[in-house]
């Protein structure tokens, strides 16, 4: 019979991760994107008969850029944020686990980088 | 400590429908679907950096009844997504937990998002002519 306490078992195995960091930044980045969203909503729905130029013209203003750039960034981070907790309800193979969110985060880094950059380029005169 | 037998909680099957089960999922549904969306407006950005032919085959595409599916579809899945989310904020922030309350924010998050939905649809469609 083993006199080692099941708790010595528990140690360890619990959560260790960080959970409450997830939940605020997913909070957090929500805050940001209701103002931008809706920014944004307004805006492309502007767009919806625009020709080229009308578009471009309204990539070059200033405001456009920053906030492109931060709607941009802000929705690929609170979307990271929230794939990731569907995946790890839902896949329950570690390394498949792992495998997915990488991916995921990959993809969510490259469409940002790749939106931001257009958007700066196209108001820096491009 | 084993942790294979222990009695599961009870899901989806066990329990009656409820609007607010549906409109959990659908928060869900409309985010995952909100996350695909941002990476095609990634590529509608894209295609007006790269010139007026690349944005004009962007614009042919979303113009497709396929692509006015698309984007009507994510409207929506923002607008909810967006309502929703406030009632989850005023939930953290522990406001609004009584059943009666839950309803109401539920019902209310409903016809905001289909407001919003037909304010757009008019935006675009009502005011600038044929599309």
């Amino acid at each position: 019979m083993s006199l080692r306490n099941p708790l010595a078992i528990a140690r360890g195995l619990g959560s260790a991760k960080s959970g409450t960091g997830h939940w605020w930044a997913q909070r957090v980045s929500a805050i940001a994107l209701i103002p931008l969203s809706l920014w944004f909503a307004v805006s492309v729905l502007g767009l919806v008969h625009a020709d080229y130029v009308v578009v471009i013209n309204w990539l070059h203003a200033p405001w456009t850029a920053v906030l492109l750039s931060l709607f941009l960034f802000t929705i690929f981070y609170h979307a990271y944020l929230g794939v990731q907790v569907v995946v790890e309800d839902y896949v329950h193979t570690e390394w498949l686990k792992i495998a997915t969110l990488l991916v995921i985060k990959f993809i969510c880094i490259l469409f940002a980088a790749a939106g931001v950059f257009t958007a700066l380029r196209i108001a820096f005169g491009a | 400590m084993t942790t294979d037998n222990r009695p599961r909680s009870p899901h989806l099957g066990i329990y009656r429908w409820q609007i607010t089960m549906t409109m959990s999922i659908l928060h869900r549904a409309t985010g995952v679907a909100l996350a695909v969306g941002t990476l095609a407006l990634v590529y509608w950005l894209v295609a007006a950096g790269m010139g007026p032919d690349a944005y004009a085959d962007a614009q042919m595409l979303f113009g497709s009844w396929f692509g006015q599916f698309l984007l009507w579809g994510w409207t929506f899945s923002l607008f909810y997504h967006l309502c929703n989310g406030i009632r989850h904020l005023a939930w953290d922030a522990g406001w609004g937990f009584e059943i009666k309350t839950v309803y109401i924010t539920g019902y209310t998050v409903w016809a905001v998002a289909a407001l919003l939905t037909a304010a757009a649809l008019w935006m675009a469609y009502g005011t600038g002519g044929a599309a």
